[in-house]
C-alpha cells in the first residue's frame, strides 16, 4: 500500500510502530478542528472591542473568523510538531482571550446597567 | 536520481516529487543542449549537482509544500463527495427559475414579465382569505425570470417552536394558487446544495459549513501545495495518464480559483449567525439589540402585539409602486406583512438585489392600516453591507444573462476540480497497488463512492427531471415524491456502483446518463405541447435553452464514457520511464 511521503505521513507510521500510536496525527487533527473553532469563535469575541457599533462589530467579528478558522488549520498541518501546532495555537489564543475577556466584562457591565 | 532526490524510497509520485521531478528533468534537459553546444560532459554533472543541491537546500519549503500536499488531499477526499453533490447543485441552481419554469410546463410562457405591483396585490387578495388571521406573510414578486409568485405564511394559532408556516405558489395574472403539478422545481436543488434532504434544515447546515470549511482549507493547501501556481496553470500534457488528471485538476482550480475562493467564503457568510452566534451571544443581550442585529441582516421584523381591531389592509399595489419610483421598477423583491387585517398590520416592502451587488437590507417600512410611509431603510452599517456584498457575490443575481452563463460555467469548472480531484486520488495509487487485482478496502471504497457519487448523480438529477413528466399529477405530495425519485434513482446508482466492476460500472453508469439526458427532450415532446421545435419557432428560449443543455450534458457524459472506455491504466510503470518519457513529451 502506498501512501505520500510527507512529513505528517512519516510521523504516523514511525508513531504507528510504536506504542503511543497515532497521537500526534490525532493531536493535529483535533488541533485543528477543535483548536481552530476555538480560536475562531475567540476572534469572533474578541472582535467586540473594536471602536464601532456592536452590531457592525458582531459581524466583522463573523466575517473574520473563517478566515481565522482556515489560517489556525494550515499553521496546525504546517508546524514542524504537533506540540508546536498546539503551542502555536494557545499563543495565538493568549491576546485573542484578552480581548474576549474585556469585551465579556465590558458586555456584562452594560447588561447590569439596563437590568 | 529522481529517486535520490525524493529520498526515502519513495515510489509513488506525489505532488511535491511530480514537481521535483519536473524540475530537474527540465535542468536536464537544459544541461544536455548546453552540453551538446559546448560537447563537455562537465557541463552535465555540474547543472545536475546544482538542481539536485537546489532542491536540497531547502528542506523547509519542501516540509511545507509536502505538508499541504497531504492536507489538500485528505481534506478533500474526505467531503469531496459532499462537495461534489454541494457544487454541482449550487451551479444548476444560477438557472433555478428556468428549472422550475420548464418543471411546470403548464404554465404558459409569458411574453413580458409581470407588473410586480398588480401581482403582489392579487396575491394579497388572495392571502387575506387564504391565510387569514395570520400573524405573518411574505410575497416574492415575479421576476423577468420567474413566471410564479411564491408566498409563505405563518399558520394562524401556530406555536413559535413549531414549523409554523405554509407556503405556495400563485399565478401572478390571476393571483391564484397556481394550476400547474405540484413541484418545487429548481429549488430543490438550491435547497439540496446547502442543506440536503431528510436531515433537519439545520443539521444539514452544520454539515454543509463543515464541507465549505474543509474546502476552504483545500484551497489554500492546493494553492501552496504549488511550487509555480502560473506555469502550472499552462502546462497540459494530454493523454499521460495521471499527469494528464493533474494538470486538468491544476488547471480547472486555477482558472476558476477567485471564483472557488469566492464562493466558499460567501457560503460561510451566508450562514455565519448560525456557525459563529458568540459574538452575538455576548455583546446583544436584549431583545431591542438582537432585533438590532436582525434588520442589518434581513428586511424581517417580528410581529407586533395586535391590536384586536379590525381594519382592512391597505393598497399592497401603492406600496409597490412608490417602492419602485425609489429602486427602478424590477428590483422589488417581496412584501410582507405582519398582522394583516389587524389594526396594528405593518408592511414591509424590500429592495432585491438584481440592480445591486448587494443584499442587505433596504426596505419601506408602511402603516399596513392607513398604507403611510412610516420608515424608509436604505443603508445599514460597513460590516452588514460587506456581509450584503459577499451575499449578492454568491447569489449571482445582481448580473444579466450572460454573466449568469459565466457563474455557471465556473461553477461546472469547480464541480470538475473537485470531480478530477477524486478521480486522481485513484489514478494516482493504482499505480502502485501491491496487487492490482486485489486492491486494498480503502482503494476500492473510494473508487465505487466515485463512480455512485459522481456518475451516479448525474442519474439521479436527471431521474428528478423524468419524475417530474412522468409521474401523475394526482398523485398526493407529490413534489416530495418526485424528491423520493431522485434519492431511488441514486440509491440505485450507488448498488449498481457496488456491483460491478470499477471501470465497467464508470462506463455503463456514464452511458446511462448519457442516454437519459439526451432522451428528455424528447419525453418533454411526449408529455407537453411544447416540443423542441415549437420552443425554437416561438422563441421561448428557456424551454429551447433547457433541450440544448439536457443534450449538451448529454454529449459530455458519452464523451466521458469514450474516454474511460479507451483508459488504460498503466499498472507500475518505472520511475525511470516517466523521467524520460517526459522531456518528449514537452
Amino acid at each position: 500500500m502506498h501512501v505520500p511521503e510527507t512529513p505528517l505521513h512519516r510521523e504516523t507510521v514511525d508513531r504507528l510502530h510504536r506504542p503511543g500510536g497515532i497521537g500526534p496525527l490525532v493531536a493535529r487533527i483535533v488541533g485543528a478542528i477543535f483548536g481552530g473553532y476555538a480560536l475562531a469563535m475567540l476572534s469572533s469575541v474578541a472582535a467586540l472591542v473594536l471602536p464601532m457599533p456592536a452590531p457592525q462589530a458582531v459581524l466583522t467579528g463573523m466575517l473574520a473568523s473563517f478566515i481565522v478558522y482556515a489560517g489556525a488549520v494550515i499553521w496546525v498541518f504546517i508546524a514542524r510538531s504537533s506540540l508546536r501546532a498546539w503551542a502555536g495555537l494557545l499563543m495565538a489564543a493568549v491576546p485573542l482571550a484578552l480581548a474576549a475577556w474585556s469585551a465579556m466584562s465590558m458586555a456584562a457591565a452594560a447588561g447590569g446597567r439596563l437590568a | 536520481m529522481v529517486g535520490h532526490v525524493d529520498g526515502g524510497g519513495s515510489r509513488g509520485p506525489t505532488r511535491v516529487s511530480s514537481v521535483t521531478a519536473k524540475a530537474t528533468a527540465k535542468a536536464t534537459a537544459k544541461a544536455t543542449a548546453k552540453a551538446t553546444a559546448k560537447a563537455t560532459a562537465k557541463a552535465t554533472a555540474k547543472a545536475t549537482a546544482k538542481a539536485t543541491a537546489r532542491v536540497i537546500a531547502r528542506p523547509r519549503g519542501r516540509g511545507v509544500r509536502q505538508s499541504m500536499s497531504g492536507l489538500h488531499t485528505w481534506a478533500g477526499l474526505l467531503v469531496g463527495w459532499i462537495l461534489y453533490a454541494m457544487f454541482l447543485t449550487g451551479t444548476v441552481s444560477y438557472f433555478k427559475d428556468e428549472i422550475s419554469q420548464w418543471m411546470r410546463p403548464e404554465i404558459a410562457r409569458r411574453q413580458s414579465a409581470p407588473d410586480p405591483a398588480a401581482a403582489a396585490q392579487r396575491v394579497a387578495d388572495t392571502l387575506a382569505v387564504l391565510a387569514a388571521g395570520s400573524p405573518q406573510w411574505s410575497i416574492q414578486l415575479p421576476t423577468a425570470r420567474s413566471n410564479i409568485v411564491n408566498a409563505f405564511w405563518r399558520t394562524p394559532g401556530a406555536k413559535a417552536s413549531k414549523r409554523g408556516h405554509e407556503e405556495a405558489a400563485f399565478d401572478p395574472a390571476t393571483g391564484h394558487r397556481l394550476a400547474a403539478r405540484d413541484t418545487l422545481g429548481g429549488e430543490f436543488f438550491y435547497r439540496f446544495h446547502y442543506q440536503f434532504y431528510y436531515l433537519p434544515a439545520m443539521w444539514g447546515r452544520w454539515l454543509a459549513g463543515l464541507c465549505a470549511m474543509f474546502m476552504l482549507v483545500a484551497i489554500i493547501s492546493g494553492v501552496m501545495t504549488h511550487k509555480k501556481i502560473f506555469a502550472d496553470f499552462f502546462t497540459f500534457r494530454w493523454g499521460k495518464g495521471q499527469r494528464s488528471w493533474l494538470d486538468a485538476h491544476n488547471a480547472l482550480s486555477v482558472f476558476g480559483l477567485p471564483f472557488h475562493f469566492m464562493i466558499t467564503y460567501t457560503g460561510l457568510v451566508m450562514l455565519m449567525t448560525m456557525y459563529m452566534p458568540w459574538g452575538a451571544m455576548t455583546a446583544l443581550q436584549t431583545q431591542s439589540q438582537r432585533q438590532a442585529l436582525n434588520i442589518q441582516l434581513s428586511a424581517f421584523i417580528p410581529p407586533g402585539k395586535p391590536a384586536h381591531i379590525e381594519a382592512p389592509l391597505a393598497r399592497v399595489d401603492a406600496m409597490v409602486r412608490e417602492a419602485q419610483t425609489r429602486w427602478g421598477t424590477d428590483d422589488v423583491l417581496r412584501v410582507t406583512a405582519t398582522n394583516p387585517g389587524d389594526a396594528s398590520a405593518r408592511v414591509i416592502v424590500s429592495r432585491g438585489d438584481s440592480e445591486r451587488v448587494s443584499a442587505s437590507p433596504q426596505f419601506l417600512l408602511f402603516d399596513g392600516a392607513t398604507g403611510k410611509l412610516l420608515e424608509a431603510k436604505e443603508r445599514v452599517g460597513a460590516a452588514a453591507e460587506t456581509r450584503g456584498v459577499l451575499y449578492a457575490l454568491h447569489m449571482g443575481r445582481f448580473g444579466d444573462l450572460q454573466l449568469r452563463w459565466l457563474y455557471f460555467l465556473v461553477g461546472l469548472g469547480g464541480t470538475a476540480m473537485v470531480g478530477t480531484g477524486l478521480v486522481m486520488w485513484t489514478v494516482k495509487r493504482r499505480q502502485n497497488l501491491p496487487d492490482p487485482q486485489r486492491p486494498y478496502f480503502g482503494f476500492r471504497l473510494v473508487e465505487r463512492l466515485n463512480v455512485a457519487v459522481i456518475a451516479g448523480l448525474s442519474i439521479a438529477m436527471t431521474g428528478y427531471v423524468w419524475a417530474n413528466r412522468l409521474l401523475p399529477v394526482s398523485v398526493a405530495n407529490r413534489a416530495h415524491v418526485e424528491i423520493d425519485v431522485f434519492f431511488a434513482v441514486w440509491a440505485a446508482a450507488w448498488l449498481y456502483a457496488l456491483a460491478r466492476p470499477a471501470k465497467r460500472a464508470w462506463i455503463e453508469l456514464l452511458w446511462c446518463a448519457a442516454v437519459l439526458l439526451a432522451l428528455v427532450p424528447v419525453l418533454n415532446a411526449l408529455t407537453t405541447e411544447r416540443p423542441f421545435w415549437r420552443s425554437v419557432a416561438v422563441g421561448d428560449w428557456v424551454y429551447a435553452g433547457f433541450d440544448l443543455a439536457m443534450w449538451a450534458f448529454a454529449a459530455l457524459h458519452a464523451t466521458l464514457a469514450l474516454r474511460t472506455a479507451r483508459y488504460r491504466p498503466r499498472i507500475r510503470t518505472t520511475r525511470r520511464g516517466e523521467a524520460v518519457s517526459q522531456p518528449q513529451g514537452r
